[in-house]
């Protein structure tokens, strides 16, 4: 048997998280259809980084879990970054 | 005898499947980076064929079945089989209502010519063509995930039902959730880049 407590997270709260995640989908359509040229892309890169930043702690749970698997999660994302950087350097300076 | 259970382990194999399924989509990602980068103009072009309302609903559709199954984690928590399975319902169904979407947006896209190696995108040049691509096979990787997610609450809405997940043991019901939310989470970064280029 599992010895682990489970945690319990109420209606409210994945509600309140549902509601925060369609304002910003909003807001990353809405900032998109305004001409901000590279910016666009850039706001809504990190308003996508939010969204996936509540996803991974509420509704994965990590913000409840053994400290081990955040680490892990944000392990992964500096994998992605550094193979998308070292990508780019190769590409720019051929 | 009781049979030897371990959840922390389960879920961790979970989590390790998901690092194998963000590092795929990780890498189409790099593909589009490099590629968006060496012809900026055609995929701005190309973006605006996309139906922003289409991508919007399907976005929208998508955070709600995640939250109707995060939900459905606190229903069998607290016991309520009956609340559980009505949350699961709703997200099977917007699962389904998800890939009837994409069965108009991807026959549109078809009608109008725009599909990998037709002669409409031939002439449109390699921009365009890498961009279709790009979004053909990653929308298409997405999608069948969401098959797969279909076939996965079916299975699990039946062990609910026949009392095999319960209370004290939803393990399955919980990484069927990782899973779905794995799949909201790609949709996530699909949407902006490939529906909301200006």
């Amino acid at each position: 048997m599992s010895e682990e407590t489970t945690h319990m997270v109420p209606y409210r709260t994945q509600l309140a998280v549902l509601l925060a995640l369609l304002v910003l989908t909003g807001l990353s359509v809405a900032i998109t259809q305004l001409e901000f040229g590279s910016y666009n892309t850039l706001a809504a890169m990190l308003l996508a980084g939010a969204k996936a930043v509540i996803v991974l702690a509420w509704y994965m749970h990590l913000k409840y879990e053994k400290q081990l698997f955040p680490v892990m999660v944000a392990a992964v994302f500096v994998i992605f970054l550094l193979v998308l950087f070292v990508t780019f350097f190769d590409y720019s300076y051929r | 005898m009781t049979i030897h259970r371990d959840d922390l382990a389960d879920k961790f194999g979970m989590w390790l499947f998901i690092f194998t399924e963000l590092l795929l989509f990780g890498m189409l990602f790099v593909v589009y980076a490099v590629y968006r980068s060496m012809h900026p103009e055609a995929f701005r072009i190309a973006g605006e064929e996309l139906d922003v309302a289409m991508g919007t609903i399907n976005t929208v559709i998508l955070l709600i079945s995640s939250a109707t199954v995060a939900m459905s984690i606190t229903a069998i928590q607290k016991g309520d089989k009956k609340r559980c399975l009505q949350l699961l319902s709703i997200t099977l169904l917007i699962a389904v209502i998800f890939m009837v979407n994409k069965y108009f947006e991807w026959g549109a896209k078809f009608e109008y010519g725009f599909y990998p190696g037709s002669d409409v995108l031939a002439e449109l040049g390699h921009g365009t063509i890498l961009f279709f691509g790009l979004y053909f096979f990653m929308t298409g990787i997405h999608a069948l995930h969401i098959l797969i997610g279909i076939g996965l609450f079916i299975y699990v809405m039946l062990q609910v039902k026949n009392n095999k997940i319960h209370q004290t043991d939803y393990i399955w019901l919980e990484n069927t959730g990782l899973y779905w939310h794995l799949v909201d989470l790609i949709w996530i970064f699909l949407f902006p880049l490939f529906y909301l280029i200006h």
